[in-house]
């Protein structure tokens, strides 16, 4: 009956000639980008980031920790994708799968490589006291592109996030919360996160939906931040690419993080100052 | 099962000479390789090269999907187990190429040949190639990439650490002239094989 359910690669490939895809973008087209900071009461930063239909939801919550032996004077920031079977029939309910694993590891490689905050500014007290920042990425619909929406989302939760003030009384070396005086932190760069997908080796399609996901033979994801410089470059296989596609990937990225970036900026200009 | 053959592998201690920014002639670490050397598995390889978990499976399992013609064997699965010996720097490279020589000593068909090769920047931007633990820990930014043998193109990327754009070509590139080397020592090493049996 349908074309689209018997040979999909074939449908896609009618598109793809007139360089356009079936829910009429361009190949270099993102969907639309949709974010809203701060909705969550009981989180100290939150973020929902919509991507076309993928959802993907940040709460951060701060809790007290000690701090590394090897590292006394930084904090944690521990990231966690949940890919539940509410997003997608592919999850099954129970310990985190492969694909969930792999986007914490990579949420986990972007904050450590581009140091969007400091970890030097979660601590309190050397050696002893630090902020950790548990920051729970839950995908509510995955219809492709979940690197991009969960890197948005963190770093638009990062940016919501409020930190009271901590001091150390001396006499009784208990920390006191002071929950009237928050600050936020302070975020050094904005990486963006830009992800392709390779079509039958050659043809590269950007933000693809989890359909074409599935029909690509590869997929490329690029994390830029604002200098231009690479925070990571994350290729899990699939079929070749040369350097001059990968050159078309960038300067796609450098565009990419130009419009990120001013979506943030109006939104959080839009915020009321608490 | 025999042929179990041992292909010289004299470790030199890591005395080569430091590569310069574009490192002239083979600056890889010196490399060994065994075949055959398990009776039960179909295929296996050892590789020594020079004196991470879900996230580097992945990896190297895309990179193999990508070249395994597995629409030859349907309904088979082809398990490659990799255990390591010793870590000295470079190991997802290592790890790439002894997978490989795996997959050709069990007479999987496929459409390329593949190898890993590990770039290290250091703060002033210096490129070193297949960088030992070490290096790689002081470095800048650590990129490892998995290149096929036909046309050179980059088939699975892994990095860490800021780096501009124009950087990862030149890593790329001098990753590319490298793998030309590591190609030749794959073919070498077979030819040694199949000539004595």
């Amino acid at each position: 009956m349908s074309f689209r359910t018997v040979e999909p690669l074939e449908y896609y490939r009618r598109f793809l000639k007139e360089n356009c895809r079936p829910d009429g973008r361009e190949l270099g087209e993102f969907r639309t980008t949709t974010v809203n900071v701060g909705s969550i009461g009981t989180a100290d930063g939150s973020s929902l980031v919509k991507l076309g239909n993928t959802t993907v939801i940040c709460g951060i919550k701060a809790e007290f920790g000690a701090p590394p032996t090897d590292a006394p004077d930084k904090g944690y920031v521990v990231p966690n994708v949940d890919l539940s079977p509410l997003c997608s029939w592919r999850f099954r309910s129970g310990p985190p799968g492969e694909e969930a694993q792999v986007a914490s590891q990579f949420i986990a490689d972007v904050i450590e490589n581009s140091q969007i905050i400091q970890k030097e500014d979660l601590c309190i007290s050397s050696g002893k006291l630090a902020w950790v920042l548990y920051c729970d990425l839950i995908c509510l619909n995955h219809d492709g592109n979940i690197l991009d929406a969960c890197t948005f989302a963190l770093l638009a939760a990062l940016k919501n996030v409020q930190l009271p003030e901590v001091t150390i009384n001396e006499e009784t070396a208990l920390a006191e919360v002071n929950l009237k005086k928050k600050s936020y932190l302070n975020i050094r760069t904005h990486p963006v996160a830009t992800s392709f997908a390779v079509f039958d080796d050659t043809l590269l399609i950007v933000d693809p939906t989890e359909e074409e996901e599935h029909l690509a033979t590869g997929t490329l994801t690029v994390v830029m931040d604002e200098e231009g410089k690479l925070c990571c470059l994350h290729k899990p296989g699939g079929s070749g690419l040369t350097g001059a596609k990968l050159q078309d990937c960038m300067s796609r990225a450098v565009t990419r993080h130009k419009e990120v970036k001013k979506l943030m900026d109006e939104v959080f200009k839009s915020m009321k100052p608490k | 099962m025999e042929g179990a053959m041992q292909t010289e592998s004299k470790i030199r201690a890591d005395s080569r000479t430091e590569p310069g920014p574009r490192g002239p002639g083979c600056s890889l670490r010196h490399f060994a390789c065994e075949q055959n050397l398990l009776s039960r598995p179909d295929g296996s390889a050892s590789f020594l090269q020079g004196v991470a978990e879900k996230s580097r499976e992945r990896l190297i399992r895309n990179t193999c999907e990508a070249v395994v013609l597995g629409a030859l064997h349907p309904r088979t699965s082809i398990t490659v187990v990799l255990q390591v010996v010793s870590d000295a720097g470079s190991l997802l490279a290592c790890c790439l190429n002894a997978a490989c020589m795996a997959l050709v000593d069990a007479g999987v068909p496929m459409r390329a040949l593949f190898c890993g090769v590990t770039c290290a920047l250091d703060s002033d931007g210096t490129l070193m190639l297949d960088p030992t633990a070490k290096q790689e820990k002081e470095a800048r930014a650590v990129l490892t990439f998995a290149l096929d043998s036909v046309e050179r193109k980059l088939l699975m990327s892994t990095t860490k650490g800021l780096y501009s754009d124009a950087e990862l070509q030149q890593c790329l590139a001098a990753a590319q002239t490298a793998s030309t080397h590591v190609f030749r020592f794959y073919r070498e090493s077979l030819q040694r094989r199949y000539s004595k049996s």
